[in-house]
């Protein structure tokens, strides 16, 4: 009785098991999309002028702040971080080759090619879009947070402020003008001095690798985010090796492939945790009779 | 040597000086509790962009689930191996795990932005096994739901064919009695079923707590951080299950002036020093793979909070329980046990937060007062909330001729000053 009662008990799990990992797979490592987009950002070429923070804090109509206030550069000082009413800023960075002039990077979600923040999501909240963006969905948030852990460029922001319905901010790669309306990201259209390149990924990265050859002494031979946590939506040239600018060196070690093939791993087809019952049952029922003969010899 | 033995519910005064003062704490805890919902997390914590994880989740969550591996461990010696004398700390160690898990949620609840969609992890179109903390989510779910199941049996051996609801309630007499027999005859029949769950369960989501830091390998510090970290929460988890129910035990023998279980318990941490060995086995094996001995002995604040883990939590305790002559004392029981509690919960307290370094920091995180209140809370509330069920419910064991004078508060009353 027991034992067909533990059979059920298992078929019941592996259906629901199917459904986890067929989930599992399908967000697995997107097959790679060429035509996948990115901005690649010129930090040689930046002029600091926050026209692009002006921009952002408009589309997604976060604070109410004149232009004006987006030029005092004294916040340079500050070296501020993306917030919840921020989703970029520029700082400021200088380049030991050259002390002289200071350069400006702006700085915003990366939308990694392979996002911590989504593989670590409890409900699926956050999603790597085909098309290259990394959105939010406040509506499936439990408000755990665990993104904001597992993000290696500490980018999303919390409304620690909001008691009832605090969401996870970030940079959305203005998804919704990008993707559905076929326009620029709101920073990359107000750039008056082309730091910021919108296009296709591919693309924009033979674009980066040929400035470098083609600019000899501008940049440091380096794309970040080619291959930065796996790689980014976003890249960067920097006048000087990146590790002067604010740039994180990450490494390329990818956060979820650490994390996923361990789950993945116990949770092959459910085999593991069914045997790991199979096997404690049995000990049950084994010591359990070795008991019974103990007594009976007694 | 069960037979000689029968739970019973405990009779004493509620109300002490100790329980007074819980009583205080608690309150407080639930005032802070009740606030932090109407104001936010801002107001009430320090928790922020940087350190989105703090007190709550390091002690309420981490540190709670590990020490309530007491209930699986127990179950797993004396219900799946039958160590038949291990049945009279079963029921304690079962309710020290539901108590366990039920304030983890209730202290998790506090910690979401969003709490009211903490069973989202439930709907299908929400599943997403890429994540260890969807796991941990709905192992500790079901597994709460299993350690309610476990303990029916107990609800149903204390009211079974005495439910006697005063006045207005007593319409409700016969369906209560009426379900009571239904449990009786379904659940009851099939608890080693839910038992070896619990075991499974527990092993699947204690391993899974070790999981969820190492997926910002750039942020956790090296002695922390590692791919076997999984493996290493699952062992100290294990580990601490046995003194968590042999510090209990001790406290509540003190409590209702009872004679300790010393022959059990101590025989119980016979196992303990194997437990830790190989739990120190494998965290030194894992230093010397990865070559990072060199950050053992750097003596900040990560060398020194590793070194205290280890020495104080681990290999102290380790040697006074390897000692038959300390293990048979309730003393060296007590302290031994008393290391591995709190050597396990700065392990979690270390892995979620002192370990975890930020890229960009302008300030260390400290807890903020409410965050202490309410942590500080939560566990009084569980100490007095675990007082009151083992006075209503047979929870407790004790040999079968003092049964009958405890019911009558005419036992021997064994003070603590006396123990030996």
């Amino acid at each position: 009785m027991s034992l067909k009662r533990r059979d059920f008990l298992g078929i019941a799990a592996l259906s629901s098991a199917t459904l986890v990992t067929g989930k599992a797979t399908a967000s697995e490592a997107p097959a790679h999309n060429p035509d996948a987009l990115g901005v690649l950002v010129d930090t040689a070429v930046c002029s600091g002028c926050r026209k692009c923070e002006w921009a952002c804090n408009r589309t997604h109509e976060l604070t109410d702040r004149p232009m004006s206030t987006f030029e005092d550069k004294t916040v340079f000082e500050l070296h501020r971080r993306p917030d919840r009413d921020a989703f970029t800023v520029v700082n400021q960075f200088i380049a030991p080759e050259n002390p002289e002039k200071p350069y400006a990077i702006k700085v915003q979600c990366m939308h990694c090619l392979r996002p911590a923040c989504v593989s670590a999501c409890i409900v699926g909240a956050l999603e790597k879009t085909p098309e290259g963006p990394v959105i939010y969905d406040a509506w499936k948030c439990i408000g755990c947070r665990y993104c904001i852990v597992a993000c290696p460029f500490q980018i999303p922001a919390y409304e620690y402020d909001e008691a009832l319905a605090p969401e996870v901010k970030k940079c959305s790669f203005c998804y919704e003008r990008v993707v559905k309306e076929g326009k620029l990201p709101a920073c990359t259209e107000i750039c008056p001095n082309e730091a910021l390149t919108f296009g296709r990924r591919d693309e924009l990265i033979d674009i980066a690798h040929s400035r470098i050859k083609n600019h000899p002494g501008m940049y440091y031979d380096h794309v970040y985010g080619e291959h930065e946590v796996g790689g980014t939506s976003w890249l960067y040239l920097t006048p000087t090796d990146f590790k002067n600018t604010e740039l994180p060196d990450v490494g390329t070690e990818v956060g979820p492939d650490i994390t996923e093939p361990i789950q993945h791993g116990v949770f092959k087809a459910f085999v593991p945790p069914l045997a790991l019952y199979g096997l404690l049952g049995l000990a049950m029922h084994q010591f359990k009779g070795e008991k019974d003969k103990a007594e009976e010899t007694e | 040597m069960s037979g000689h033995e029968i739970a019973i519910p405990m009779r004493a005064k509620f109300f002490t000086t100790g329980t007074k003062v819980l009583l205080l704490i608690a309150l407080a805890g639930i005032a802070t509790y009740v606030y932090r919902f109407f104001v936010g997390l801002g107001a009430v914590t320090n928790l922020d962009n940087q350190y989105p994880w703090g007190l709550w989740i390091s002690i309420d969550v981490a540190s709670g689930v590990a020490l309530a591996a007491g209930g699986f461990t127990t179950a797993a010696i004396a219900d799946i191996f039958h160590k038949d004398k291990y049945h009279v700390i079963t029921r304690p160690a079962l309710l020290t795990a539901l108590l366990g898990y039920t304030f983890v949620v209730i202290g998790l609840l506090a910690d979401l932005g969003r709490w009211y969609n903490v069973w989202h992890p439930m709907l299908p179109n929400m599943w997403q096994g890429n994540s260890a903390l969807f796991e941990v989510g709905m192992c500790v779910m079901v597994y709460l739901t299993v350690l309610y199941i476990e303990f029916v049996p107990i609800v149903v051996e204390r009211f079974k064919g005495r439910v006697n609801l005063p006045g207005a309630l007593a319409g409700l007499n016969k369906l209560i009695e009426g379900l009571l027999n239904l449990a009786d005859k379904t659940l009851v029949r099939f608890t080693s079923l839910f038992i070896i769950a619990g075991v499974v369960l527990s092993c699947l989501h204690q391993s899974s707590l070790g999981t969820l830091m190492i997926i910002a390998p750039t942020k956790v510090h090296a002695l922390w951080g590692t791919t076997i970290s999984p493996l290493l929460f699952l062992m100290s988890a294990i580990a601490v299950g046995f003194p968590m129910v042999i510090f209990e035990s001790i406290l509540a023998s003190r409590s209702f002036k009872l004679k300790p279980e010393v022959n059990v318990l101590s025989s119980l941490a016979r196992y303990t020093p194997f437990l830790l060995g190989a739990y120190l086995a494998f965290k030194i094996g894992d230093i010397t793979i990865r070559e990072i001995w060199p950050l053992v002995f750097t003596f900040d604040k990560y060398s020194t909070m590793w070194l205290i883990e280890m020495i104080f939590g681990v290999i102290v305790p380790m040697i006074i329980l390897a000692i038959p002559k300390y293990r048979k004392k309730v003393a060296g029981l007590f302290t031994a046990a008393s290391l591995v509690i709190a050597g396990v919960a700065l392990n979690r307290i270390d892995a979620y937060l002192v370990a975890y370094k930020p890229l960009y920091v302008d300030h260390a995180y400290f807890p903020s007062i409410f965050e202490i209140t309410v942590t500080a809370g939560l566990i009084a509330t569980l100490v007095l909330v675990y007082r009151a069920i083992v006075m209503i419910f047979p929870i407790i064991s004790v040999p079968v001729d003092e049964a009958e004078k405890i019911k009558n508060g005419t036992h021997e009353k064994i003070n603590f000053a006396r123990w030996k």
